[in-house]
């Protein structure tokens, strides 16, 4: 078996399993074994589900052995955050509270990848209910980037980011509600995308901010992303937020090649970017440039309200959405709790990870008596505001273009103060409250080799032209090529 | 480094059903603090006219028709309770 | 000094649907434990709510039977707050736009005597919104258990204005609201399975007052006697507390109708802090022009609407029309068998005092009653032409609603059928009546009337109980006058 197998893309492999070079059983079979030798370091898994995985494929194999492949990802062995629902499956959000938790049922998500065919195997680990930018808040200890493995892998969806990037899975789903997916992706070298809201269904997703949240794939090239999100996206009604979009054919869109008029947001450059991303993003800009596209500056002039709108509002939603987590129906339960309001209280204090008990705090507190209008209410209009600078930028560009994270892969460990993490979130948040389509692709490396992403943010449902732009830049360059050795 | 003059942290904490260890409460209440000043920088925009954004493309009259359903199995739907009794879910007992 | 009571009402309605209000599983009453549960109900991550349009028509239809103002759009909200009982440790609710506004109910007071029709108000609505139920706590020594068939089921909240000042108006309050209810089709209404739900808020104030007094919230009202009840003992005790120079707190009581007693519910919980804010997993409804007149061409007359109507088209009296209106089917049943006979009145009796003690003998429903309107309008033209006597008309209307079989008929069978009786053999049993009873002839001359009936038994023995009771009276009369 080829060494690199897992390092190949899903239009790579799939051509092998069509041309029965290559079986499910065969991949899935390496990827297991591949995850055997690096996940020690890596820490991607939170756990996974061999025997199952191993029968998925099995049947994909029988399905094409009748001829009835279901198209580009049957076979293919995609890993999904702990987050996003199994049927049978643990869901633990990489929370104590969750430990033992085994859902009974499919996320919608989970659903369109079975149908496609998709080996839908392992689930990997992320900052707990998804409330962090670098995987050190998950109860079961931090993920490292492949690239550096005393260095973190970005956040929430680090262990998606990194599980791919080490070659331990050929694709991955995340879910971003400020920068969550494409944040990871930029740190690890890889594709990461953040559909519209209400593109992709959430029903089945552990929610962390309601009107904020949206799963997107994470994956080797732009192409597989298409892939990726053509079987995911789409309208579902047990999704109230999901939206009736028409969903074209992703991958035939990336053929498009137009001078696209380039937005840059001159907010988006300023103090607090690493110069080495500052001075990749800038080459970029220019190879936009030569292929004929109009680059312009334009303004968000509330592009520093970002960071407090999306905390307000955020972790409003997240305190009455974790309300849940009671020690009652599931999860963890204190031992010994003299009455109700102790078994609320040492259940919660138990299960839950300190990060995740700040943002409750503070979401508790923005809605409480007398601070509503002040701080949630306030900051919904300001939301307003932000995202009426991204549809003004839109009269007259088609797209914009800002580095993904303000810096490269930090330490472990480095970034203890909860503000400085937040930081490492300014340039994603804006799209989340905008609820826009943004994502990240490789745009080179630091001195020290480690992976910078740019982040195009796109207009609402036009994530073809996102693709399209994104492709264009990837078939000229060959970062995408580059593995870190493991 | 600050703490927050208006958190009630002890209040907030009980609303939240969270018991706190007094490091916890410590720590949260700088930490909050620095967070919440950050915060105060909203006061300076004018909202004035300004309609909030509770959905980034909201639509309306999104439901379903009247058609049940079946739901999980009372097995299914138990089990991942900490505790059970005759198909109902143990809790302390409730002082009304 | 005299003290005025300012009551207001807040009554959860359970909506009657399939399905919950946010989500597919089915709704229901009475099934096994823990049964009627989904992802949604148990509150599982990553479970959504989905609106059931159902509930939205039902409330709706609600707001345009009670003269409400819908709102054009209206949104969720979150009430957030811990109990083992609300899964999510939040109910889905509306908080400042309500999906009704405004409205009423009229109601009708006792009258001076029970054939009397009472007067008439009607008592203004502050507001109807939809929420949904939580699940069952069932309370043992050492623990408490949970059940959630419950939560999830569609529930409105009609809250009244404080414009309510005796346990009467309270009383007539529900029952009205209760049959409106009914009527609509939105909810059964039972309160043994908590379908209807009041709590009641009570205040005194010195006549004259304007300043409302001290409230106190009175719960666990879980029937409409109790509620009348523990209405009627919360003022006196109010005033009993104010009288003897004391002072009242507000609070919370727990009404126990057997006991006929109340307590303070003295929980130490901090004052509440819901934390509303929208609901940011659901999308607002709008409600337009189309959308109402479709539900208000599904709008039923409403009761005392009806009732007015009847008296006035056929002429019959409040005794009857009091009875009929509280049930949709039976005044249906009356109209129908009144249009048949043309003898409303008559229909009418039947319905209300023959019809209704079988139906409640038998405990059976006007629905799987055998007796329909073409029944008692036969009976009723039978009567009417002197074929059937009215003993006899009993026995025919038992025997009738137990078989199904036509009046006519089952007067052939049972050989009722009355027998013309000669005038001249009607009079001897008369003379003989007279004859055998001198002592009777002597108080009836002395102005005793009830004496006559002493005859009347003699001649209705004597004719096998076949004479017209009011020609037998006439004979009589006649006879005793030449005496």
């Amino acid at each position: 078996m080829a060494a690199d197998l897992f390092f190949k893309s899903i239009a790579e492999l799939a051509a092998l399993l069509e041309a029965k070079t290559l079986s499910s059983t065969e991949l899935t079979s390496a990827l297991i074994a591949r995850k055997s030798a690096v996940d020690g370091r890596v820490k991607a898994f939170n756990s996974s589900d061999d025997a199952d995985a191993l029968a998925q494929a099995a049947a994909s194999d029988a399905r094409r052995a009748a001829g009835q492949a279901r198209g580009p990802l049957d076979g293919i062995p995609v890993g999904l955050k702990d987050v996003i629902s199994v049927t049978g499956q643990p869901l633990t959000a990489s929370s104590k509270m969750l430990a033992n938790f085994v859902s009974p049922y499919d996320a919608t998500v989970t659903v369109n990848l079975k149908r496609a065919g998709a080996v839908v195997w392992g689930r990997l680990n992320c900052d707990e209910f998804a409330m962090g930018s670098s995987t050190e808040n998950s109860a079961f200890g931090p993920t490292a980037n492949p690239w550096d493995l005393t260095r973190v892998p970005g956040g929430s969806s680090g262990g998606s980011a990194a599980a791919l990037a080490a070659g331990e899975v050929i694709a991955a789903l995340g879910s971003d509600t400020g920068g969550s997916i494409r944040q990871p992706a930029a740190l690890c070298g890889v594709v990461g995308l953040k559909p519209t809201y209400g593109l992709v269904s959430r029903y089945g997703l552990v929610a962390f901010a309601s009107s904020l949240d949206q799963i997107g794939p994470f994956a080797r090239t732009v192409e597989d992303a298409a892939l990726m999100l053509g079987a995911i996206a789409g309208h579902d009604p047990l999704d109230s937020t999901s939206f009736k979009a028409e969903i074209p054919d992703y991958r035939a869109g990336l053929k498009q090649r137009r001078p696209w008029r380039l937005g840059i947001p001159k907010e988006y450059f300023g103090a607090g970017l690493d110069p080495a991303v500052g001075a990749a993003v800038e080459k970029a800009i220019a190879f936009y440039k030569s292929q004929g596209c109009e680059i312009k500056e334009v303004s968000l002039p509330h592009t520093q309200y970002c960071l407090d709108t999306y905390y307000i509002i955020a972790t409003a939603e997240a305190s009455s959405n974790l309300a849940r987590f009671d020690g009652i129906r599931y999860g963890h339960r204190a031992k010994g709790a003299k009455d109700m309001a102790d078994l609320y209280s040492q259940s919660r204090a138990e299960g839950f990870g300190a990060e995740v008990k700040r943002r409750i705090i503070l979401g508790t507190y923005v809605l409480s008596s007398g601070y509503y209008d002040a701080y949630y209410l306030r900051a919904q209009k300001v939301r307003t505001l932000i995202r009426q600078d991204f549809l003004n930028a839109y009269r007259e560009v088609d797209a914009l273009l800002t580095p993904t994270s303000p810096m490269p892969a930090f330490k472990l460990g480095e970034k203890s103060d909860p503000l400085a993490l937040y930081l490492c979130d300014i340039y994603t948040i804006g799209v989340n409250l905008a609820g826009l389509p943004a994502l990240s692709v490789p745009c080179g490396f630091t001195p020290g080799g480690l992976p910078i992403g740019l982040q195009l943010i796109g207009q609402p449902f036009r994530e073809s032209d996102l693709l399209a732009m994104a492709h264009t830049y990837e078939q000229a360059h060959d970062w995408h090529l580059k593995h870190p050795s493991l | 480094m600050s703490s927050a003059p208006d958190l009630d942290l002890e209040h907030v904490a009980k609303l939240a059903r969270l018991a706190l260890t007094p490091a916890e409460k410590e720590q949260f209440s700088q930490q909050l603090g620095d967070v919440l000043q950050h915060i105060e920088q909203l006061a300076k925009v004018d909202v004035t006219g300004i309609e909030p954004t509770a959905h980034a493309f909201p639509v309306v009259n999104v439901w379903a028709e009247d058609v049940a359903r079946p739901g999980l199995p009372v097995e299914v739907a138990l089990r991942n309770a900490p505790a059970q009794r005759d198909h109902l879910i143990v809790v302390p007992k409730v002082v009304e | 000094m005299t003290y005025e009571a300012v009551i207001g009402l807040e009554v959860h309605v359970q909506i009657r649907t399939n399905s919950k209000v946010f989500s597919r599983v089915a709704a229901g009453y009475g099934q096994p434990e823990n049964t009627l549960t989904d992802p949604v109900i148990l509150a599982l991550p990553g479970a959504l709510p989905v609106m059931n349009k159902a509930a939205l028509d039902a409330i709706i239809k609600a707001g345009l039977l009670l003269g409400c103002d819908i709102a054009p759009v209206c949104k969720w909200d979150r009430k957030n707050y811990f109990y083992p009982d609300s899964p999510k440790n939040y109910q889905i609710s509306q908080y400042d736009q309500p999906m009704c506004l405004g409205g009423t109910v009229e109601i009708e007071l006792p009258g001076a005597a029970r054939n009397v029709m009472g007067e008439h108000k009607k008592i203004p609505l502050t507001r109807i919104h939809l929420e949904e139920d939580v699940g069952k706590l069932n309370h043992f020594a050492a623990d408490s258990l949970v059940d959630y068939n419950r939560a999830g089921t569609p529930l409105m909240e009609i809250v009244s204005e404080p414009a309510m000042h005796t346990a009467d108006e309270a009383f007539a309050y529900l029952t009205s609201l209760r049959a409106t209810m009914i009527y609509g089709g939105i909810s059964d209404c039972d309160m043994e399975k908590g379908q209807l739900r009041c709590d009641a808020n009570i205040s005194i104030r010195p006549v004259g007052q304007k300043e409302l007094g001290v409230k106190v919230e009175l719960k666990n009202l879980n029937s409409i006697s109790f509620v009348r009840d523990g209405i009627a003992h919360e003022i006196k005790r109010q005033t009993a507390v104010l009288e003897a120079g004391g002072t009242l707190v507000q609070e919370t009581r727990d009404y126990d109708g057997q006991t006929g007693l109340s307590q303070s519910l003295r929980s130490k919980e901090m004052a509440h802090d819901y934390r509303y804010f929208p609901d940011p997993d659901l999308m607002p409804v709008r409600v337009d022009e189309a959308w109402q007149a479709r539900l208000r061409g599904e709008c039923p007359e409403l009761p005392f609407d009806k009732q007015r109507r009847l008296i006035e088209s056929y002429a019959v009296p409040y005794t009857i029309t009091s009875v009929l209106v509280w049930d949709r089917a039976l005044a249906d049943f009356f109209e129908a068998a009144a249009k048949l006979s043309g003898k409303a009145q008559a229909v009418g009796n039947w319905i209300v005092n023959d019809l209704l003690r079988e139906l409640g003998a038998a405990k059976l429903t006007l629905a799987a009653s055998k007796v329909t309107p073409a029944h008692i309008a036969g009976l009723v033209a039978l009567i009417d032409a002197g074929t059937l006597l009215p003993n006899a008309a009993k026995e025919v209307f038992i025997e009738m609603f137990a078989t199904g079989d036509q009046p006519g008929a089952v007067m052939e069978r049972k050989g009722l059928k009355a027998v013309p009786v000669d005038a001249g053999e009607l009079e001897q049993w008369c003379r003989d009546a007279i004859a055998a009873n001198p002592k009777s002839l002597a108080d009836f001359k002395a102005g005793k009337e009830s004496a006559l009936n002493g005859f009347k038994g003699l001649v209705m023995k004597a004719a096998k109980g076949k004479a017209d009771p009011k020609r037998v009276d006439e004979t009589l009369r006649k006879l005793l006058a030449g005496m």
